[in-house]
């Protein structure tokens, strides 16, 4: 039988504080990256057409002009701050980004009309463009021909970008109440926490190495957050299971158990998909390269996420409610002379009863 | 019993697979020979599933009907008919306006004798819609009389727009002969939004152009003395103005004539040669747009190929308002405007009733666009676009190519980890997986729902997911047999207690996929269409069949000593 793991027994809450410290120090420079970039007048994040608005223009050419080639036959068409990149996979073709005209109103949204024409009237200094339905190698006459277009206004890609959030926002909200109605709403915030995290985490990759930020990376962000909620609920499951087994132990050593018991299903899951997903980004094409991108960065921290910042979080929280729990039943049992003090130093049993299955207490850290 | 079982659970799989495979690649004819060939098979499979234009290839189009146009123009047409009704019962009316801006619409009247208010305004409202307190409501203050678009009738005028516009862009895409487009209205109602695909369609240039072309073609009554005369016309916009006494009257407009100009249906280049003259036209127009019944487009001179002009003919309420009209108007002048341009201004002759014809230099497809739009009727208001998405046949090819290879790539990997590190078991968990995958398929078809590049990132997701859940059962079985439970009590733990974690995940993934789904938009919707489908499928593949494969092995021996785990 191989086995990746026999019998762990690592102390991942007693590390928690180093955890979470790598955390803020993630976020912090994904913040800081944006922050800086703003204050320096770039752009945060390096946002896709569909988000800023504008015209991207995919060319396949016969013969490649060189980029500066392409940028100058843009320039004499007064086509101003194009960007010409190259598809990496495909030697042959070339994306013709447009920014959008920084103009109010109905003229931002004319160049919708116009982003297409204007490039095929500079592009056709290079020779004629393939004929509608006819193959670029099909046409011997012609030099280039315009594979695709993305061109977006700047009211829909406002709308576009609003949609995103809302849509992230509402599902985080549906996952939080779906784990508070099947666990306690501590869980529930616990691994809304860490999906957040993940998220910010994510997010900060893409602004320190100006990733473009599409609309499929919205998709790969909701992605991962369903994965890492999956991993958290993983061992959220065994500790709900572990507790009602082992009622005697405390909650820091059922955690740290279930975190363990698990370790071998996440570090396999986790590796399998991103095995997938490292597929896609060698062989998915440059279109699915931001959605694949997103999710590479997710999946890493998706799994560190939810065992070393959901449990601790989770443990952490359920400890001060124990210890309100117990300050408030003894407060109330006993005369006002024995005081909360007292209470807090009596740890050994618990003053709640355990209800069946909910919440028995833990005894925090043993 | 268990026996029983098993058997049963096993015809319920063979059913749903057959089922699967039937849907995924049968033919939805009489099957031939050829459909067992492997090439027959990838023919049937790509004409079952429904290709996303990202796939396909492709025109996809979002516009935006400008609303707030056709309830400006609605609004300064009731200032002018006021204004008329308020004359016609011989009030006095110092000035009549329609007032919009930040979302009001509003006709004002200023009236000479604030006593006469309530007068005048049974005048008025007995003569003109405004009187409709459902939509109008009246206020006044002074000598200034003023009736408001309430918000409840801006919100139901639009969306009649839209839907009416929706209608007229149906009618242009059916004549235009677009095969198999979908057309509907898009994001929420009051964006007044339309998605148009068309699928096939690498160019939509001219295509987009016809349908934003408006065609409010209206016949006009030309201010000018009668002929033998000739026709008043102005040097410049001032000039005419000047005429007027410096400001326009309510009943009368200025307008560019355009003679013999070169005009194509591309609004944008309209203004390229200046219009040389103007000229000032009563209002409201004799006849407009919606008494048409006809247009085509006719060469200039028989024989011509060049040169284009447009016909029409009027429906019989158009024809006899007309014919009553240009009865008693001989000699005067009557000119024919589209989209607030004159194109043509002709001295009435005699009597005319149903025809006419709109002249202006027009090449032939030209002429033929704008008959087009004609025909279709009017837009009731401008349309703007707001996302132009096209994507060739061979981008498309290139991603359909790229996105099989990625999943076959994470598949191979999957299967061969699984079968190095489960062994016997990880068979399973292969069965399992490449049932899901046609199952899934099979789930796409049968829903009618779209295959999209995020859809195939879907599909290598669904695999990862797919591939935990036997990794969940598997370490979980493992983990009873450490513990020195039988083989056949480990394997039922196994399975029991993963079930609730499966469950767990399953639902939460499906929860922010469907709102992917329900708020998401195009490419992102396909995304989650095919995660949803992959899961649900996923729960009968990995958990369902997985087991009975179990059953199936430890029903072979009577005492189970070991398992391939």
């Amino acid at each position: 039988m191989v086995q990746i793991f026999h019998n762990v027994n690592i102390d991942w809450l007693g590390n928690r504080r180093g955890f979470i410290a790598i955390s803020i120090v993630l976020m912090l420079a994904g913040l800081a990256s944006a922050v800086i970039r703003q204050a320096t007048g770039h752009q945060p994040f390096n946002l896709g057409v569909d988000f800023k608005g504008g015209t991207v223009v995919t060319v396949r050419f016969r013969q490649r002009p060189t980029d500066e080639g392409i940028r100058a036959a843009l320039t004499a068409k007064a086509i101003k701050d194009a960007i010409v990149q190259p598809v990496t996979d495909k030697t042959d073709t070339v994306l013709i980004k447009l920014p959008l005209e920084e103009a109010e109103g109905s003229q931002t949204q004319a160049q919708v009309d116009v982003g297409r024409a204007q490039v095929r009237s500079a592009l056709n200094s290079f020779g004629p463009e393939a004929k509608p339905g006819v193959d670029l190698q099909a046409d011997p006459t012609a030099a280039y021909k315009i594979e695709g277009t993305d061109s977006v206004g700047a009211v829909a890609g406002a709308q576009l970008r609003n949609k995103a959030v809302a849509v992230t926002l509402a599902a985080l909200v549906g996952i939080l109440v779906y784990i508070a109605f099947r666990f306690e709403w501590t869980y529930g915030a616990a691994a809304v926490i860490a999906v957040f995290h993940d998220v910010l985490v994510t997010l900060g990759f893409f602004s320190i190495f100006q990733w473009e930020v599409s609309l499929t990376v919205i998709a790969a962000l909701l992605t991962l957050v369903g994965f890492s909620v999956n991993d958290t609920i993983v061992v959220f499951d065994r500790i709900r299971e572990n507790r009602r087994l082992h009622r005697q132990d405390s909650l820091y050593k059922i955690t740290n158990d279930a975190i363990n018991q698990t370790l071998s299903r996440t570090v396999i899951t986790s590796g399998l998909v991103f095995l997938s997903v490292l597929a896609m980004v060698l062989f998915g094409g440059e279109v699915l390269r931001g959605f694949s991108l997103a999710l590479l960065v997710g999946i890493i921290f998706g799994t560190y996420s939810s065992v070393a910042i959901a449990s601790p979080i989770m443990v952490w929280w359920e400890q001060r409610i124990e210890a309100a729990n117990r300050a408030a039943a003894l407060a109330y049992n006993r005369p006002i002379k024995s005081g909360v003090q007292s209470a807090i130093k009596t740890p050994s049993r618990p003053a709640v009863a355990p209800r069946a299955g909910k919440r028995s207490p833990g005894t925090g850290r043993a | 019993m268990k026996k029983k079982n098993l058997v049963q659970r096993t015809i319920i799989i063979a059913v749903v697979t057959l089922l699967g495979l039937y849907f995924v690649i049968g033919p939805r004819r009489k099957p031939t020979l050829r459909d067992f060939t492997w090439s027959g098979i990838k023919a049937t499979l790509a004409s079952n599933i429904h290709l996303g234009l990202d796939l396909k290839g492709g025109s996809h189009l979002v516009m935006r009907v400008k609303v707030e146009e056709y309830l400006k123009h609605l609004a300064e047409a009731n200032a002018v008919a006021a204004d008329t009704a308020a004359k016609a019962a011989s009030f006095e009316i110092k000035q009549a306006r329609a007032e919009t801006g930040g979302g009001n619409y509003a006709v004002v009247l200023e009236v000479g004798d604030p006593s006469k208010i309530n007068d005048v305004r049974q005048a008025v409202e007995k003569k003109v819609e405004l009187g409709d307190t459902s939509m109008w409501s009246f206020s006044s203050n002074g000598n200034r009389m003023q009736w408001s678009l309430t918000a409840a009738a801006q919100r139901t005028l639009a969306d009649n727009a839209t839907q009416q516009a929706l209608n007229i862009i149906e009618g242009r895409i059916n004549a235009l002969g677009v095969t198999e487009p979908t057309l509907q209205t898009h994001g929420a109602q009051s964006s007044h939004q339309i998605l148009l695909q068309m699928p096939g369609v690498q160019d939509p240039e001219r295509i987009k152009l016809l349908l934003k072309g408006e065609s409010r073609l209206e016949l006009v009554h030309v201010v000018s003395p009668p002929s033998p005369a000739p026709t008043q016309t102005y040097t410049s916009e001032e000039e005419a103005k000047a005429s007027l006494g410096g400001t326009i009257p309510a009943n009368r407009r200025v307008l560019p004539y355009g003679e013999r100009i070169e005009r194509t249906t591309d609004a944008s280049k309209g203004s390229a040669d200046k219009p040389k003259r103007w000229v000032v036209v009563e209002a409201p127009a004799v006849i407009d747009g919606s008494q048409l019944r006809n247009a085509t487009a006719v060469p200039t001179r028989a024989g011509s190929t060049q040169d284009y002009e447009i016909n029409f003919a009027l429906k019989k309420d158009g024809a006899d308002k007309f014919g009553a009209w240009t009865g008693s108007h001989i000699n005067e002048y009557m000119g024919v405007v589209l989209n607030d341009e004159v194109k043509s201004i002709a001295f009435i002759k005699s009597q005319i009733f149903d025809s006419g014809m709109i002249e202006g230099n027009y090449t032939k497809q030209s002429a033929e666009d704008l008959a087009l739009i004609l025909r279709s009727g009017a837009l009731p208001a401008p349309i703007e676009y707001l996302e132009e998405r096209t994507v060739g046949p061979s981008l498309g090819q290139d991603s359909i190519r790229a996105g099989v290879r990625a999943s076959l790539v994470g598949l191979a990997l999957v299967v061969l980890f699984m079968l190095f590190y489960y062994r016997g078991s990880g068979i399973n968990a292969v069965v399992a997986l490449i049932l899901n995958m046609i199952l899934m398929m099979a789930g796409l078809i049968v829903f009618g729902a779209t295959l999209t590049l995020p859809g195939i990132a879907g599909i290598i997701l669904t695999i990862g997911m797919a591939v935990d859940s036997n990794v969940l059962i598997f370490e979980r079985i493992r983990e009873e047999l450490r513990t020195g439970k039988t083989i056949p009590s480990a394997v039922d733990q196994g399975f029991g207690r993963a079930f609730i974690t499966i469950i767990d995940t399953h639902v939460t993934t499906i929860i922010s996929s469907l709102f992917l789904f329900v708020f998401g938009t195009g490419p992102i919707r396909g995304f989650a269409v095919t995660l949803v489908i992959g899961l649900l499928v996923n729960l009968f593949s990995a958990v369902y069949v997985s087991r009975t494969i179990f059953m199936w092995e430890l029903s072979r021996k009577e005492k189970v000593e070991s398992l391939s785990i």
